[in-house]
């Protein structure tokens, strides 16, 4: 399975997301491909990531120039078509900003940049990046964003749709203000697209790959985990704790 | 017509854009009057304004270290590790399988005193760009900061400021920031220190260096456009502020000062990265330096000076953002992100073409000559022609020194009124952990992304030290089964300077094993030095003799640990109103890991464990974090250290984190074994209690066992089967390791014979969690 | 020709900046200030479009006031493309000599 990383000026976690799927996740059947920001086509691959950073050093408004890069109408072609594209930190400000994904990410209302851990219960609709993950889990990631409170003019409506993947919650899975690190909406971490094909998130999934890291543990793949399953064409794993 | 009149009538034109230059002149450009002379005596001529600008910039403290250069040069620079030592942007050094890491640190005291988010903000910048030059890309980033008393609103926005910038512009750019350290005292209230650090990884044989050789190459410019900011920084950062006494006075000398300071663009910089990585691979570059402090003038000068060659700057091809920009301010602007190279002649497509790829301008800007001579021209007239020796190496100074008089009165002090309870002890230990200086700095590295890279071992407040992973190189087979497991680079940073105030060379020496023992608590062995030196005015004999004993102390301590010091960076003049900082001799020191899995935290890993101390039970008040919190006293002569007695506890330390033994290891530093001990509780995954006794200690008083400070001793954990190996290694290296206490409960107690109390973890944790906060809310 | 473009929050979202210094300016004694909202505030210089012949007599007047509409159309086109986000933001275009 190829999944191809973008790589954006600015874009800083683009090593990192290229070293999860090629060289942590690779013994498992993955490999990454770097694509240029400025190529038209996105070439011959499964699933795509929008990695996180500072593109266009986020002047203006986070992602709203990464949104208009060359890149992007290959990006929105590979989506219609159902092609399973992750969207992380950066790249979720930039699916938003593409119009990939409702709603928008400002600033943290701390106003500050965080960085620390957090813990997100899984929900919503199988998507392909929560293919393999059992509905009601909590995983553990880290963030490192300043603007990373979503919002969104209808939440409910996004909840009826199913399409809300990722809450904040504590270490026991309880979604709480306490564990809403930025003031998101609904504690929201991660949404989908109404074909639940497009995923962004906040958290790092690729930073916790590995459990010699720091970044506490290796929850993170089991999203790279689900779209291998999916491209495998297993069935998604629903309902709660197996 | 007469050769003499002819020089005249050159040099007229020459000064178009600027004033006759007068010795008054020359001394506003921080020139002395011998300086000036020895200039024009070289120079047969007066020189024009833009030579004046020049050679002031090149002769500041700052660019020429005209005062600490023949106290430097004794320093070790050499070991076997060494690719490069001091001289060039940053010092190199091999850490095997072909990779090299470089590293350097570097103060922006003065700009963030004036403006700290962008002050701060440049510096980091201009540190990345020092280690990114040499054709590494940086993987980590440390930060020492130091500020005024803890409880005034200057601190207040002086630290938010500072750390919003550092992050704001390490964020961005995309390098984990993952140790240094953050302290407090008054003697920083007009003056605060800044100093960044960053290191990078190369590989060995693809190391670039700031020459310009090769007569006729192209010098090319590339990256941010000149504009006005930051002209004179150089010398700026070479004098002292002056102020009527008052805070608000201070305020506004920096306000007059405000303008020279530069706005960083942490996006242009990524690019700029990028862009010189990528054009490393090929053979077009011949040379390459950052354009910093004192801009195109410092860059250019060094280039051809280290190659011995000469370089020619045709000034009407440097990309300006502001109009109508003189000869001397083009030379003397600090705009950021900008970057001088040397390419291959004829090579200048190749290179053009990666810059267009990363939207960055560039263009050729002069050439290499053989002349020996830096020549600026603008508008087909020359403006300056000096040679590129003199500028580097103009003037150096053997200033005088004369220890300074305080020392007597701060030799001695009192040991505090004893506790006469154990409950009172305990409230001593809750006061020092909520202590800024002590309590945890999660509100600062918070702010700043230590994760990014995916190389984060050990992030900060874990250990003592940050802990970065370095892949090896990919096998060229592509065989990627049965690759040999990831080193890793240790990295501490940071200085008690009231140790060195109260004793400027064995104050240094402590610093250095300070930082040594750092790395040893996570598992590395130490292999390098930088540092950075902030002190006051050197032309006061008291200032320069703590610089020449603080350097003695650094260069001893180095070579005994045999920690070669392979960069570094002098800041003098930090003073306000005649009244100088504490000496703060900031050293960053570097570590290797063979293993990155064989590293240790200073959290307990969880309940039943051994705790023991590993090293000399008893410490001193001398100098203590005890004697200046609770006392309020800086006094004593500290502890000193003895390399002989210390190297073995520093080997059994080692002995036992490679081999797996230890579940957790913590440097006892500020605040003695007490603070090390409940830090060591509270930093765990899991905070947990822990039950002490040192009863077997009796013949010491309480506060000088709980609260004194040494060097060379550790708290160290592990389990209760794994204590008799412990104590072998311990017997191996003859040192002292005694077992205190075990781990569990909710209470962290300690039994001192003749005291005993009890502190609730909770409580602990609140004071050492909460205690930084006051600063800042 | 130049465009000013101010762009502000929508006053559904919360803005934890305006609030920040509205506490502040309280702390400082200006106890007055019942909210705030803080903005971008975006400058363009405008090329003349080069295409167009250039207005003579009687037609100069209505011409300028039809430039300057051209010239706020495309401005708006620009702030919904890229320099506002309709999702959590409004702007406001004024079109000065």
């Amino acid at each position: 399975m190829i999944i191809g990383v973008i790589r954006f000026p600015g874009s800083n976690c683009d090593d990192d997301a290229f070293h999860a799927v090629h060289r942590v996740l690779g013994p498992h059947g993955m490999s990454g491909r770097m694509i240029w920001h400025k190529d038209v086509d996105l070439g011959n691959i499964d699933a795509l990531i929008v990695p996180g950073g500072f593109s266009y050093g986020d002047y203006l408004r986070c992602g709203a120039m990464a949104a208009h890069s060359p890149i992007m109408a290959a990006v929105k072609r590979f989506a219609e078509a159902g092609g399973p594209v992750l969207g992380i930190c950066n790249g979720f400000q930039i699916l938003c900003e593409a119009g990939l994904l409702e709603g928008a990410l400002i600033r943290n209302q701390s106003l500050s940049f965080i960085c620390e851990d957090v813990n997100c219960v899984v929900e919503g609709r199988p998507t392909p990046f929560t293919w393999a993950i059992p509905a009601g889990r909590h995983i553990h990631m880290s963030i490192a964003h300043s603007e990373g409170r979503y919002v969104h003019p209808d939440v409910a409506s996004l909840e009826q749709r199913s399409q809300v993947i990722f809450r904040y919650c504590s270490a026991d899975g309880e979604v709480t203000d306490r564990a809403n690190p930025n003031g998101s909406m609904g504690n929201i971490a991660g949404v989908c697209n109404s074909a639940g094909n497009v995923v962004g998130l906040m958290p790092h999934p690729e930073r916790a790959v590995e459990n010699l890291l720091g970044a506490g543990g290796e929850d993170g793949r089991t999203l790279f985990e689900s779209s291998l399953a999916y491209h495998r064409g297993r069935p998604a794993r629903v309902g709660g704790w197996q | 017509m007469s050769g003499q009149a002819d020089i005249e009538e050159t040099i007229m034109i020459r000064n178009a854009h600027g004033p006759q230059v007068t010795i008054e002149i020359a001394e506003e450009h921080g020139l002395t009057k011998d300086e000036y002379q020895r200039l024009t005596d070289r120079l047969g001529r007066a020189p024009t304004y833009t030579e004046l600008g020049i050679v002031g910039a090149m002769w500041s403290e700052h660019c020429s270290y005209k005062s600490s250069r023949v106290h430097l040069r004794t320093l070790p620079t050499e070991g076997e590790r060494v690719i490069e030592g001091p001289g060039e942007n940053a010092g190199v050094v091999d850490i095997g399988d072909g990779q090299a890491v470089v590293f350097k640190m570097e103060s922006h005291n003065h700009p963030s005193f004036i403006e700290p988010y962008q002050g701060a903000a440049t510096g980091v910048g201009g540190i990345c760009r020092d280690v990114f030059t040499m054709g590494a890309r940086p993987i980590a980033l440390a930060d020492c900061l130091r500020f005024g008393r803890p409880d005034s609103d200057r601190t207040r926005y002086l630290l938010g400021g500072v750390v919003a910038g550092i992050a704001g512009y390490g964020n961005s750019f995309g390098v984990a920031n993952v140790a240094g350290d953050v302290k407090f005292d008054d003697s920083y209230d007009g003056n605060i220190l800044v100093n960044a650090f960053c290191l990078g990884l190369a590989r060995t044989e693809r190391i670039f260096r700031g020459t310009a050789r090769g007569e006729g190459n192209p010098v090319l410019y590339v990256g941010a456009k000149t504009g006005r900011d930051g002209i004179h920084g150089a010398t700026m950062a070479s004098a002292e502020f002056v102020a009527a006494g008052q805070d608000a006075s201070v305020q506004s000398d920096a306000d007059a000062k405000r303008p020279a300071v530069q706005v960083g663009d942490p996006f242009m910089e990524k690019l700029l990265l990028e862009a010189c990585l990528e054009l490393m691979e090929s053979d077009v570059l011949v040379g390459i330096q950052d354009m910093g402090a004192a801009g195109l003038t410092s860059s250019a000068v060094e280039m051809a000076a280290r190659a011995g060659s000469g370089i020619e700057l045709e000034l009407d091809n440097v990309p300006c953002r502001e109009q109508g920009m003189t000869p001397y301010e083009l030379m003397l602007s600090e705009s950021q992100e900008r970057m001088l190279m040397v390419v291959e002649r004829g090579r200048e497509e190749q290179a053009m073409a990666v810059f267009a790829k990363w939207d960055l301008d560039a263009a050729v800007i002069g050439r290499v000559t053989d002349s020996g001579r830096v020549v600026v021209r603008a508008s087909g007239e020359v403006y300056a022609d000096l040679p590129a020796d003199l500028l580097a190496d103009g003037v150096q100074y053997d200033r005088p020194t004369a220890r300074p008089a305080y020392l007597d009165s701060v030799a001695t002090f009192a040991v505090p009124e004893r506790a006469t309870s154990g409950a009172a002890v305990g409230e001593h230990l809750l006061a020092l952990l909520s202590e800024p200086d002590i309590a945890s700095k999660a509100w600062v590295y918070r702010q700043y992304d230590h994760n990014v890279r995916h190389g984060t071992v050990i992030r900060p407040g874990a250990a003592d030290a940050g802990v970065v992973r370095i892949m090896r190189p990919q096998p060229q087979s592509g065989a990627s089964a049965g690759e040999p497991a990831a080193k890793a680079i240790a990295i501490s940073a940071g200085c008690q300077a009231r140790h060195v105030y109260l004793a400027p060379y064995e104050g240094t020496r402590l610093v250095v094993a300070e930082a040594y023992a750092n790395l040893v608590a996570v598992g590395a062995r130490p292999i390098a030095v930088t540092n950075c030196l902030n002190f006051g005015n050197p032309e006061k004999p008291e200032i320069m003799w703590q610089l020449a004993e603080s350097i003695r102390g650094l260069g001893d301590a180095c070579r005994q640990l045999e920690t070669p010091v392979v960069s570094g960076n002098v800041s003098l003049y930090n003073e306000t109103d005649g009244v100088a900082i504490k000496p703060t001799p900031m050293v960053a020191m570097v570590g290797l890991l063979g293993d990155a899995r064989a590293h240790t935290t200073m959290g307990f890993a969880g309940p039943d464990h051994e705790v023991a101390v590993l090293g000399a039970l008893a410490g001193s008040l001398a100098g203590s974090e005890y004697l200046a919190c609770i006392a309020g006293r800086v006094a004593g002569v500290p502890a000193p250290l003895d390399v002989a007695a210390h190297r073995p506890v520093f080997a059994a330390a080692l002995a036992m984190i490679e081999r797996g033994f230890l579940a957790s290891a913590h440097d006892v530093s500020e605040g003695g074994l007490a603070v090390a001990i409940a830090e060591s509780a509270i930093a765990g995954p899991e905070s947990v209690g822990v039950e002490v006794k040192l009863e077997d200690a009796l013949a010491l008083g309480p506060e000088e066992l709980l609260f004194g400070e040494a060097p060379a001793r550790f708290v160290i954990s592990f389990q209760s089967e794994r204590r008799d190996a412990v104590m072998a290694i311990a017997r191996e290296h003859g040192v002292r390791c005694s077992v205190v206490g075990r781990t569990g409960g909710k209470e962290i107690s300690f039994d001192v014979g003749a005291f005993n109390f009890a502190i609730d973890l909770a409580r602990a944790k609140t004071a050492y969690q909460r205690g930084f906060l006051r600063v800042v809310e | 020709m130049k465009a000013r473009v101010y762009v502000t929050l929508k006053p559904s979202v919360l803005d934890p900046q305006g609030r920040a210094v509205q506490q502040t300016l309280g702390r400082l004694g200006f106890d007055d200030v019942a909210d705030v909202r803080v903005g971008k505030y975006i400058e363009m210089s405008l090329a003349e479009p080069s295409d167009e012949p250039a207005a003579t007599g009687m037609d100069r007047a209505s011409d300028a006031v039809a430039e300057r509409e051209r010239a706020r159309t495309r401005v708006i086109a620009m702030c919904e493309k890229l320099i506002a986000n309709p999702v959590i933001e409004d702007f406001r275009v004024e079109i000065v000599e």
